[in-house]
């Protein structure tokens, strides 16, 4: 991404329309930011103020009892564990999913950019076309191709879905970092005898560490934000924390606890934002880098 | 055996494990689902072949053309809202702002997040007897309503709000590195000529601006299209079939009710809207691959 440098005129004198522009600005930012701090207030109430419809209104007193429930005690239909194990289940999901996807993409297009060996513009075609494709094309065979070698409803089940999902995205950010790598660097480690891996490990990795961190942060909160496949292949003991979060909120029977929910639904949200306000550039990167596709 | 053609071997074989999935996942998996959308399949995959009959009782599935009009209304709208608002944010964040890098964070982070966390906020805000509502009226505004989840007519437009509010921040990422990749000369000039920013915006920047916001509208309709997660959280595609979508369609069809073949043909259709959404901005976009020698 170009450095980010600010043009146009330099304002002088405070002026309508610099009151208009801040005043739009501040309006935007209620929008955006009043559904967070919604969420936040409504999990630190008790059910009694909730129930005096005063979304806005500040807690009267800090009650993280609903915290509490929603991490160990919230109730999926009968079950009443809270999104405790939803969380871990995400982890043993996610991080595997993330180093093996970005090891296999990283070499994807290491091998597609700087070795091209016959087939690799097809074969980069194909993945491009299969990136595209809405999931819901593949899920039925998948099932039974999953079943059939004994990995559906199993955490290895899931983390190789998700591998198999990402490696369009991954190879493709992957390849055009590499395609900017003076290939004269590649040749001269060739001349003093290095081969294909050794090349890959000794000086492209290296050089591509930046892209790494960018590639598994983006990999980390789609991964983790998943429900559709984790819904599908998981299984009942493995089920990420965005499909409980869902059979927490919306299968509850009787009147819904609607500070247990909002606790629960932060907790999920907790990971993905944390990545995000940690590092916003590194993630902004990403997004950009996924954004302006081919 | 030539170093060379020892190295190449070893770069095919790297890439083994890819054109297995490729070939197997991408292709294999896709054709046998497009099969079974010509099979008469309920539970079980069957052989029977039924031509058409699947996408005939597709189109006369009031759920299904629900579900398509949804789909249609919500893409233009989310996309729409998305890159309307994404833009205006840039321009404004463009303009020599304080805390510009505040703002960008804050009009961001919302995208950071799943859409099932996305859709169970906005479940909340409009809940129609604790939300908003409810506090507006308290203030003294008693006819205040906003009652979109729940409300037949308006319930779609309740899935915008959530999506655009989630979406928007993309857009004003890629429109405001857009906006900071434009010469300064070009503002110079065009301030020399007396034009005001509202309109270098509008005739000058956006026009330069256009490809990257395809792009952004290209990923977003993409989006679209596998609504799914959103639409499961916030509504369950209710009242009535007021938030069906295509994608959820599918699914209960093929876990829920278990119609193979009536699933794999709203997927099949599905697939044909991406290839109609891709291929005109591919052919504009026409992949330029850069001659670059092999290592």
């Amino acid at each position: 991404m170009a450095r980010l440098q600010p043009n146009g005129p330099k304002p002088t004198q405070i002026t309508a329309g610099r009151i208009g522009l801040y005043v739009f600005l501040l309006v935007a930012v209620l929008f955006f930011s009043l559904p967070l701090y919604t969420m936040v207030v409504t999990s630190l109430k008790t059910m009694d103020e909730i129930r005096l419809g005063q979304i806005f209104s500040l807690p009267s007193k800090l009650d993280f009892s609903a915290w509490a429930t929603a991490w160990s005690g919230a109730c999926m239909g009968t079950v009443c564990v809270g999104i405790r194990s939803g969380f871990w289940n995400s982890v043993l999901i996610t991080v595997p999913s993330v180093a093996l996807s970005v090891f296999v993409g990283a070499v994807n297009g290491y091998a597609l950019s700087l070795w091209r060996p016959r087939g690799a513009k097809v074969l980069f075609g194909l993945l491009m076309a299969g990136g595209l494709i809405p999931y819901q094309i593949f899920l039925y065979p998948m099932v039974r191709a999953m079943a059939t070698i004994g990995l559906y409803n199993s955490l290895a089940g899931i983390i190789l879905v998700h591998v198999i999902f990402g490696l369009p995205l991954v190879t493709l950010l992957f390849r055009n970092y590499f395609v900017s790598v003076p290939e004269e660097l590649c040749k001269a480690a060739r001349v003093d005898g290095a081969g294909f891996w050794r090349i890959f490990f000794e000086i492209m990795l290296p050089i591509a560490v930046p892209m790494v961190v960018v590639v598994s942060m983006l990999q980390f909160t789609g991964i983790w934000n998943d429900f559709l496949l984790g819904l599908v292949f998981a299984g009942r003991d493995n089920l990420p924390m965005t499909v409980q979060l869902n059979n927490i909120v919306n299968t509850t029977m009787g009147e819904r606890t609607y500070n247990v929910n909002m606790a629960a639904t932060i907790l999920t949200a907790l990971v993905p934002l944390a990545i995000y306000f940690l590092s916003g550039r590194w993630f902004v990167r990403g997004i950009a880098a996924g954004a302006v596709k081919g | 055996m030539s170093m060379k053609r020892k190295t190449n071997l070893s770069a095919t074989l790297a890439l083994l494990p890819t054109w297995l999935v490729a070939a197997v996942v991408f292709i294999g998996t896709m054709a046998w689902s497009i099969n079974l959308s010509f099979t008469n399949s309920t539970i079980f995959p069957s052989s029977s072949y039924v031509g058409l009959a699947q996408y005939a009782k597709l189109f006369s599935s009031v759920k299904w053309l629900a579900s398509l009009h949804n789909v249609l209304i919500f893409g233009v709208l989310y996309v729409g809202g998305c890159l309307l608002l994404g833009f205006l944010l840039a321009a404004a964040l463009d303009r020599k702002i304080r805390f510009e890098s505040a703002f960008r964070t804050i009009f961001l982070y919302p995208y950071a997040m799943s859409f099932v966390v996305t859709g169970l906020i906005w479940q909340w805000m409009l809940n129609p007897t604790l939300g908003i509502q409810a506090s507006v009226r308290s203030l003294g505004w008693e006819s205040f309503v906003l009652d979109w989840v729940v409300n037949r007519d308006v319930a779609i437009y309740a899935l915008v709000l959530a999506g655009v509010w989630q979406g928007a921040g993309l857009v004003m990422v890629i429109a405001l590195a857009g906006m900071r990749g434009i010469e300064a000369e070009q503002w110079k000039a065009a301030r020399i000529d007396g034009i005001p920013v509202w309109r270098i915006y509008v005739s000058i920047i956006l026009p330069q601006l256009g490809p990257a916001l395809a792009a952004a509208g290209m990923l977003l309709a993409m989006g679209v299209i596998k609504t799914y997660d959103i639409v499961v959280a916030m509504t369950n595609g209710g009242p009535g079939n007021a938030t069906e979508v295509p994608a959820k369609f599918i699914m209960d069809n093929l876990f829920g009710r278990q119609n193979l073949g009536l699933a794999t043909a709203g997927a099949t259709v599905l697939v044909l809207g991406v290839i109609m959404i891709v291929a005109p901005f591919r052919y504009a976009m026409h992949m330029r691959s850069k001659a670059k020698g092999a290592c």
